[in-house]
């Protein structure tokens, strides 16, 4: 879980720059090499390097070490990792409202059916 | 990064940001603003919905006033498995709660909360939930902290009990 969370971390800090998301979004149709990734920046080749050795070391994307091109390839399942956790956590927060879809439901049941005292009850109830 | 999968039942939206450190929850509900604003306030409803089935939310301080407060333990089987407190910054009737989340097991950790219910058409309502922490590890931490606590939830117990209490709107 530790080192899960410091995993996510290099890669959520890696992608608070506009710049990398934008390469990351670009990778996401397909490996590209350096050069095709600084086509649309007007940037050095030595910048655009050094944002993918952010997100390398993110483990966001990887390189081919020995091909002559070294095309830039997503690595997708960090993303699954971070889609997992938000998931679960979206999850969570669905069963507590719908927990409170139940408490809305009786609320309104209750208040159908006694409409002045129930609701003078809640209000003191909401003072306290 | 973006979860966006709104389920046909008005399900729950999640989105973590990735240029800031901020959670954004996102949920409508099928009763009026003010029924949702009124089970936020009050002690006795808040207690009803705001912990997971297996966990009693044991409410201690529910001061939802401009410069209010909260408090709240979860008892598990008997045991104390948590210590949730927060400063109510301030409150707008029917419209906004600003308010500090955190938990005396990491103190250090707190979350700026803010919600915000409007009005939806046929007399529904919308509530956005948006949690600023200070740096992307501690959004982990509590991104992180959901899969810890949701392990041992009975989902199945709860979906049997919203059976039974929910009905046809």
């Amino acid at each position: 879980m530790v080192e899960e969370a410091e995993r996510l971390s290099r890669v959520f800090a890696a992608l608070a720059d506009p710049t990398r998301r934008d390469m990351v979004a670009r990778l996401t149709a397909g490996d590209a090499t350096v050069s095709d990734l600084a086509a649309p920046y007007g940037v050095s080749l030595q910048a655009v390097s050094k944002h993918l050795r952010v997100l390398e070391e993110a483990g966001v994307v990887s390189r081919t070490r020995d091909a002559q091109r070294r095309p830039v390839h997503l690595d997708a399942e960090v993303f699954d990792l971070m889609t997992k956790w938000i998931e679960r956590y979206r999850q969570q927060a669905e069963q507590r409202y719908r927990r409170l879809d139940a408490v809305l439901a009786d609320l309104q049941d209750g208040e159908a059916d006694l409409t002045g005292p129930s609701a003078t009850e809640l209000s003191e109830g909401a003072a306290g | 990064m973006r979860t966006a999968d709104a389920t046909a039942t008005g399900g729950t939206t999640i989105e973590a940001d990735p240029s800031v450190p901020t959670v954004r929850i996102v949920r409508e509900f099928d009763a009026p603003r003010e029924l949702v604003y009124r089970a936020h306030v009050d002690p006795e409803l808040i207690a009803r919905w705001l912990g997971p089935r297996s966990t009693d939310m044991r409410i201690e301080t529910w001061d939802m006033r401009t410069g209010g407060e909260y408090r709240y333990t979860a008892v598990r089987d008997g045991e104390e498995i948590a210590h949730f407190y927060g400063s109510v910054h301030r409150v707008t009737e029917n419209e906004r709660i600003v308010q500090t989340f955190g938990f005396e097991e990491a103190p250090d950790a707190v979350s700026l909360d803010t919600l915000t219910l409007s009005d939806l058409p046929g007399g529904r309502a919308r509530l956005e939930i948006l949690s600023l922490v200070h740096d992307f590890a501690a959004r982990d931490a509590m991104l992180a902290s959901g899969m810890e606590r949701g392990m041992n939830d009975g989902y199945a117990k709860l979906d049997a009990l919203l059976a039974g209490l929910r009905p046809d709107a």
